[in-house]
């Protein structure tokens, strides 16, 4: 089957700026797939280049198996939420979501029918005739999905469009567009900094950093096996701890840390004995104790403690300066015993630790 | 230096496949029908005049020589400076700037107040600002000679009113060309400016206040840089025609105020014409100019950097 | 009772903004005033009376009078109409043609006839047809006026172009149009006023042309603004405030008619879909 886009040793420079390096992946039909990235990290360069907006500078692009990258932006099956929305303010809404018709020559009766399912799709009956600049912000958004749709592309590149919103209509839009995605079947290409949308919305993420691609997979792969140091750390919170590899079993790996603990942790490679790197361990799979764990076992003391509501979250102080964020549920864990000073025992929950090679 | 992330940005490569027949249009009129004149015109300079106006092709440096040095009644005393000449482009340059500078007096804060008017009344503003305009030059200058005359209306209204003993003699006089300049060429001050407050964002203005400036300082330090594009293209417009008008100094002047202008048209004007040397004099005027604009360039550059 | 605070409020610039309308209506208003004089002299009050506007029409000098207004316009409006085309294409090429070595030098010959004293361009264009024997008349003064019309045009046109956010056309594109729909559907409806400002701007320049025009026009033709100098040389004379009078009516008429062609505009859009 082919892949809704390929991108092979895909490479963009801007003169002597490099924005992106050898970005080989492929996306799937039907699937939502998020660029993850800090900012000017080069996703949005990516899309752009999808899109048709700027030319690569080397590698390709296909589309369903057809080379696409010499083609210019109206030739190309593929449609582009902004992150501005470029919503057109001479144009009503019914016009603004026609548009695309018009330009492809439908017949006025084919435009009316479409355009009126779309406004039924993005619920914006009551304001068909209303000009973008007299609209709020998340009806401009749901405008510019709708636009964007009523083509019926094969993939639709979305390009941090919910950044403008506030929290609450964020929340909102993100279960429609999953929605949307799944009842249409359409290839949805997303592009955001915001690694909590990326992780609740995407069947795959592709991490970007600096304009290279550091690890594709589902939210799972990406959060539970994190490639390197730096999708650890985008991606949630973690705690890492600098540790170099005694003994190697398979992908298990023991470890000592600086102050002499022994840990283990599971590698994503082969071979790394005698190996610096460190340890990456996420605060809400470790908790605090009053006794001794079975298994690996750091001992400290108890330093702030931070009540958020849902979890309370404990500084540790471990040996040195070593500090560790441990974050624990309040229905499950009473925590009214634990005062400041008190030592303490840090239990890691099984196969939690993850070695990452520097 | 990346090329936009597809929203704000407003320089782009669109129409760039096919900029070239957008441009030439343009390239083609303006280089056919002014620059290659205009070169002609610096090879006229160099050639001998004909008596009764028109050009013998012979090359020759009088032109210029006649414009700075004195060489008596035959022509072959040692040159002297004349200052005659010097003197009446020296005259063009002042009169020039002081229109500017009253054009920028009364023009900005009039830019400035229409740009801050609700989104209606701007145009009806505007409109009222340009409505003198679609009147003709001529009758301006015309009607302003009629006013400021000695015995016009403005000098009949201060004596009744007592502001006056006697009648302000304005006309012919240099404030009063500066005066007709001024009246000429007001609106593109006040268009250009305009354009550039409208542009602005006042939301800059806010931030500063709620940082504590004053507004005086957020109208020196924000408003001002931000508005300096139209104000230099607006005095521009002033500066640059009011260098070689013809006629507020012709009309409101007199002898004493004599300008290029009028010195450049007396050499084209039937058979006492000496067309060499009236190309030479706009030669002159015209690197006057350039010169000008290139200091505006340069410092715009430096400004950008 | 304290005055609410508004930021883009400076004391004094209304006051500025009076004085600039005093300033500019002023010598108009004494005109139009004059113009209704009974009296032959200028500077008499004689009562009211239309008798000068009479004269414009039957007068001994009507004829030329009917013919020069004539040139005027017809050359005004042709010159306007080339000019436009001309200066929407150039701004279209410059802002949205990308970065392009000799980006500078074409904005320089485009802002040409603007950087160059009018009567540098007179003489120029002068000593230009005289040599390639180009006979003087209607189209010399046509041709010469399209020439410095098409920078004034430029002016609004660019201006308003790159306040226009390059995302509209991106959008665009991505929904089919190709490069010609782009202007037509969304570059051209959000330009428009720029445009018929530079229309109108290129319009009021070559009818208001004197300098240029007197240089080129050859003998026997004569634009409203030369034949109204031919008889100012002359002396003030009551018919020509008639002259001027209708000429300033007739003037904000068209800019009242174009101001509400503006408006029409958007609505038509509107009801378009």
């Amino acid at each position: 089957m082919t892949n809704a886009v390929s991108l092979h040793g895909v490479r963009k420079d801007f003169g002597k700026l490099t924005a992106l390096s050898d970005v080989t992946l492929e996306i799937e039909d039907n699937e939502f797939f998020t660029l993850l990235g800090p900012s000017g990290c080069g996703k949005t360069t990516l899309l752009r280049m999808i899109a048709g907006f700027e030319n690569t500078t080397a590698g390709t692009i296909h589309l369903f198996g057809d080379e696409i990258e010499h083609l210019p932006p109206n030739k190309r099956p593929v449609n582009t939420v902004f992150q501005n929305y470029a919503l057109f303010p001479h144009m009503n809404v019914v016009e603004n979501i026609g548009f695309s018709l018009r330009m492809l020559g439908w017949t006025a009766a084919k435009i009316q029918a479409r355009v009126d399912e779309m406004v039924e799709m993005v619920q914006l009956g009551a304001f068909v005739h209303r000009k973008p600049s007299q609209i709020s912000g998340g009806q401009q958004q749901r405008v510019a999905l709708a636009r964007a749709m009523a083509p019926r592309p094969k993939v639709l590149l979305l390009d941090e469009p919910l950044s403008a919103l506030d929290l609450k209509l964020r929340q909102e839009m993100r279960a429609e567009l999953k929605r949307l995605q799944r009842e249409t079947g359409i290839t949805f290409i997303f592009v955001t900094h915001d690694q909590e949308e990326a992780l609740s919305m995407s069947d795959r993420i592709a991490v970007i950093s600096d304009g290279k691609l550091q690890q594709i997979g589902t939210p799972f792969e990406i959060y539970e096996h994190p490639n390197n140091r730096f999708i650890a750390n985008f991606i949630g919170e973690t705690n890492m701890l600098t540790a170099t590899v005694n003994a190697v079993d398979g992908l298990h790996v023991a470890c000592h840390l600086a102050g002499g603990e022994r840990l283990n942790a599971l590698a994503n490679c082969q071979n790394l004995v005698g190996a610096n790197g460190v340890i990456s361990l996420r605060p809400e799979r470790l908790s605090v104790s009053k006794t001794a764990p079975t298994g690996d076992i750091l001992k400290g003391v108890l330093g702030e403690r931070v009540y958020l509501g849902t979890d309370t979250q404990f500084i540790v102080k471990l040996s040195g300066e070593l500090k560790l964020k441990v974050r624990m549920q309040n229905s499950i864990f009473q925590g009214a015993e634990f005062k400041t000073g008190d030592p303490v025992f840090v239990t890691i929950a099984d196969d939690a630790a993850r070695f990452l090679v520097d | 230096m990346a090329a936009g992330t597809g929203s704000g940005s407003t320089v782009s490569a669109i129409f760039s496949p096919v900029r070239l027949w957008l441009l030439l249009p343009s390239w083609i009129v303006i280089g056919f029908f002014l620059l290659l004149p205009v070169l002609l015109m610096l090879t006229y300079s160099f050639l001998t005049k004909e008596f009764r106006g028109g050009v013998i092709w012979e090359f020759s440096l009088s032109a210029y020589d006649q414009f700075l040095f004195d060489r008596g009644l035959f022509g072959d005393e040692p040159p002297v400076i004349k200052w005659t000449y010097i003197n009446i482009f020296i005259r063009s340059i002042l009169q020039a700037t002081g229109a500017t500078i009253l054009c920028l007096l009364i023009g900005f804060p009039t830019a400035y107040f229409i740009a801050t008017r609700p989104m209606q009344s701007r145009t009806m503003w505007l409109f009222l600002i340009t409505i003198p305009y679609w009147v003709n030059l001529l009758i301006r200058t015309v009607s302003m000679k009629f006013l400021i005359r000695d015995t016009g209306p403005l000098n009949e209204l201060f004596l009744n009113i007592g502001l006056i003993d006697a009648p302000l003699h304005v006309i012919n006089t240099n404030f009063a060309v500066q005066l007709g300049l001024f009246y000429s060429y007001l609106p593109f001050m006040v268009l250009p400016i305009y354009a550039s407050v409208e542009r602005y964002n006042f939301a800059f203005s806010e931030v500063a206040s709620d940082l504590y400036a004053s507004k005086i300082t957020i109208l020196w330090s924000i408003i001002l840089p931000v508005v300096k594009p139209g104000i230099i293209a607006g005095s521009i417009l002033v500066f640059v025609p009011s260098l070689g008008a013809f006629l507020a100094p012709d009309l409101l002047g007199g002898a004493k105020t004599f300008m290029i202008g009028s010195l450049i048209e007396d050499q084209f004007k039937g058979n006492a014409g000496n067309w060499p040397f009236g190309a030479a004099a706009s030669m002159i005027l015209l690197s006057l100019v350039l010169v000008v604009l290139m200091f505006y360039a340069r410092a715009q550059e430096r400004d950008q950097t | 009772m304290n005055r609410t605070f508004d930021i883009t409020h400076y004391r004094g610039f209304f006051g500025v903004t009076c004085l600039c309308l005093v300033i500019l209506y002023g010598p108009l208003i004494i005109v139009m005033v004059y113009s209704f004089n009974d009296s032959l002299s200028i500077t008499n009050w004689g009562g009211v009376s239309l008798r000068w506007y009479v004269d414009i029409f039957t007068g001994l000098e009507s004829a030329k009078f009917k013919a020069a207004a004539w040139n005027s316009f017809t050359i005004a409006i042709m010159a306007a109409i080339v000019s436009t085309i001309i200066a929407t294409a150039a701004s279209i090429g410059m802002i949205r043609g990308g970065n392009f070595k000799g980006k500078f030098v074409s904005f320089a010959l485009i802002s040409l006839p603007i950087m160059v004293p009018e009567i540098v361009t007179a003489v120029a264009t002068l000593i230009f047809f005289s040599t390639i024997g180009f006979k003087l008349g209607t189209l010399s003064i046509l041709v010469a006026h399209i020439v410095f019309c098409i920078p004034f045009a430029y002016l609004p046109i660019s201006a308003r172009l790159q306040g226009i956010d390059a995302s509209y056309e991106e959008a665009a594109q991505d929904l089919f149009a190709n490069r010609w729909m782009t202007f037509r559907y969304v570059l051209m409806p959000i330009m428009w006023p720029g445009i018929l400002a530079g229309f109108l701007l290129a319009f009021i320049i070559s009818l208001d042309d004197f300098i240029i025009t007197n240089f080129i026009k050859g003998a026997g033709i004569e634009t409203l603004p030369t034949a109204i100098f031919g008889s100012v040389k002359q002396g003030i004379k009551p018919n020509i405030m008639a002259l001027s009078t209708l000429l300033l009516l007739f003037s904000i008429a068209l800019v009242t008619l174009s101001y509400f062609i503006g408006k029409r505009g958007e609505v038509t859009q509107k009801l378009q879909q």
